[in-house]
């Protein structure tokens, strides 16, 4: 469906079977499948996890925590059943990258699965894909049935006497529900609320046993940490920051796409070779690195390394690998509003400060962007939003403050542009439009 | 009520996944709502029944999901994206540019009962934007005028 994009500085592990039909059970096995579990079944539990420590590997869906160390929190010695949990409700704006592993190479994300099920001791797994993805949900029962069909999945996987179950599942269109703990409410059929933590999900998960959670790329990552050492894996990246991830590029680039790269390599490259440059020769006014709610960088902070130290480092995340780059032509007070829009929408209510918070911010921006602003309002809009830092259950909250604040920050000449009764000065006519009590 | 044999098998099948049958709710209501067209009284019923849960939990769940509806809507749903990555390709003005070949607006219906049209968050297309869904379907890299090539080939269809 989507179309590949590819570039000589990619190192292709994850997407290396992208567009060569892997979805086939038949022509995953060609391309080295399924050797990765059978090579991992007779490891130890804690050889899994120290060659997934050795890696380097860090969660891909956004908060970028160490892998190997997230599946040793679950406590050995549980009576409990263990679960694993594949998040692929991947709804950040900025990231699409998921969306790829699941239609190219589903049985990737099924061994994976696999491999943190023999690392923890879990004998199921669930593949929770977002409602929008319907094909690919399609996609995914069909591997999940091929697999079985084999004897690599259910009660006696590669002959080996061990169990291993792996189960499908669908959402029904929230973003919220991507937050660890909300997804497990929404797994039990519940509102996608989130749960107070602690407990963490390796202790109290679904139905309250232990349960690994990880994003669909760090599951896709693990084969290849096994097959081909997990030495190899982390000398792709810089130290700490193991191996490559998909980055994926949107927004003012000549050529947008999801690009596999090394951990560290430099943003500035990334915006001006591999994704061509700026349509128009226009120059950049702002990057967002790693998904809507990662802080923006002004043109002036893009020499920078990407990898998780490296983004922090300038003050802002690499998230989930969702570049997006602004041009100089760009309304940053509208930019501001349309990522406060999405998140006053995908609030889910529970916690006050980010329902009221976004609901305010969302309020404020509309009406500032159409030259109702007035001064006090550009101050008013950094507290409110610092105000929600750090004061809610998840960290939707967090993720809708953090781009606002950087915004409102770096780009204060912009909303004062806005003041004294002046609609935006990029475009007149539209902001008026966009302001729903004036305009209709 | 009754529902397709496919849905049937489907939620006989899911209802083995999980230790509660509670679990099999939202991927369950998602299937009834693509047969009935919304999430009809009548559907909400039988799926509380199965599941020995109340209405009022269903539909607890059902508000909580944006793309379940409890109105009905039209055969094919154009889901355009306004999230930041489709905007900064001009997302706004195709937006526009659907309101006004519809005379619709945001969650409105045709009177033929044939398209709704819906401002949509991040649909998973960023990097091919602007983006929409019809129905399941994803139409990427639109322009003006392959969004009315696309909506002309569901307008034969309807």
């Amino acid at each position: 469906m989507a179309d590949l994009v590819s570039h000589p500085d990619e190192i292709k592990v994850v997407s290396k079977r992208f567009g060569q039909g892997a979805a086939d059970i038949d022509r995953y096995l060609a391309l080295d499948g399924y050797k990765a579990a059978q090579k991992a079944l007779p490891m130890t539990p804690d050889a899994i996890i120290n060659e997934v420590k050795t890696s380097g590997l860090r969660g891909r869906g956004g908060a970028g925590f160490p892998t190997g160390m997230k599946w040793s929190f679950v406590p050995k010695d549980s009576p409990k059943q263990k679960y694993i949990l594949c998040n692929g409700d991947e709804s950040e704006p900025g990231t699409c990258k998921d969306r790829l592993i699941l239609e190219h190479d589903p049985h990737s994300v099924i061994e994976g699965v696999m491999i943190a099920g023999l690392a923890v001791n879990a004998e199921s797994g669930y593949i929770y894909i977002r409602g929008e993805y319907r094909y690919l949900s399609i996609i995914m029962q069909k591997a999940i049935k091929d697999a079985y069909a084999r004897g690599f999945l259910g009660k006696n996987i590669f002959g080996s006497g061990k169990k291993f179950d792996v189960y499908w599942h669908g959402g029904a269109g929230a973003y919220e529900v991507g937050e660890e703990s909300a997804l497990m409410e929404s797994l039990e059929g519940k509102r996608g609320i989130p749960r107070i933590k602690p407990p963490f999900p390796a202790v109290v998960g679904l139905w309250g046993s232990p349960t690994v959670i990880n994003n669909v790329e760090t599951l896709a990552s693990a084969p290849h940490i096994i097959l081909d050492g997990a030495q190899k894996f982390a000398d792709y990246g810089t130290p700490k920051n193991g191996g490559v991830r998909l980055f994926c590029l949107s927004g003012h680039v000549n050529k947008p796409g999801v690009y596999e790269l090394p951990l560290g390599y430099s943003l500035k490259k990334m915006i001006y070779e591999v994704g061509g440059g700026i349509p128009g020769g226009k120059k950049i006014k702002a990057v967002v690195p790693g998904g809507s709610s990662t802080p923006v960088l002004t043109a002036d902070e893009i020499d920078i390394a990407m990898d998780f130290d490296g983004v922090a480092k300038a003050g802002s995340m690499l998230g989930s690998g969702g570049v997006v780059v602004i041009d100089e032509s760009t309304c940053m007070v509208r930019f501001a509003q349309y990522i406060m829009k999405f998140y006053q929408h995908e609030s889910c209510g529970w916690c006050i400060p980010c329902r009221e918070g976004t609901d305010w911010l969302k309020k404020t921006l509309d009406r500032f962007h159409a030259g109702g602003g007035v001064k006090k309002d550009i101050n008013n809009i950094q507290y409110l939003a610092e105000n929600m830092m750090g004061r809610t259950f998840c960290p939707l909250g967090d993720a809708a403050a953090m781009p606002t604040i950087s915004i409102v920050t770096k780009f204060r000449k912009e909303f004062e542009d806005h003041l004294e009764g002046r609609p935006c000065p990029y475009d007149p006519v539209g902001s008026v439009r966009l302001l729903p009590v004036l305009s209709h | 009520m009754t529902f397709s044999p496919e849905f049937e098998q489907r939620f006989t099948e899911m209802l083995t996944h999980y230790p509660s049958k509670r679990s099999v709710l939202v991927p369950t209501l998602l299937y009834a709502q693509d047969e009935v067209g919304y999430l009809s009284d009548e559907a909400i019923t039988e799926i509380a029944q199965r599941l020995q849960l109340t209405e009022l939990d269903v539909r607890n769940v059902i508000s909580y999901y944006s793309m379940l509806t409890t109105k009905p809507r039209g055969k094919y749903n154009v889901q355009v994206c306004t999230n930041i990555a489709c905007i900064l390709r001009g997302a706004d003005d195709l937006w526009e540019h659907c309101q006004k070949k519809f005379g619709l607006r945001h969650k409105q219906t045709t009177p033929d009962g044939q398209f709704s049209i819906e401002e949509v968050e991040c649909i998973g297309a960023c990097s091919w934007a602007p983006a929409m869904q019809v129905n399941y379907d994803f139409h990427e890299n639109l322009t003006k005028d392959k969004f009315d090539t696309i909506l002309d080939g569901y307008k034969k269809k309807a």
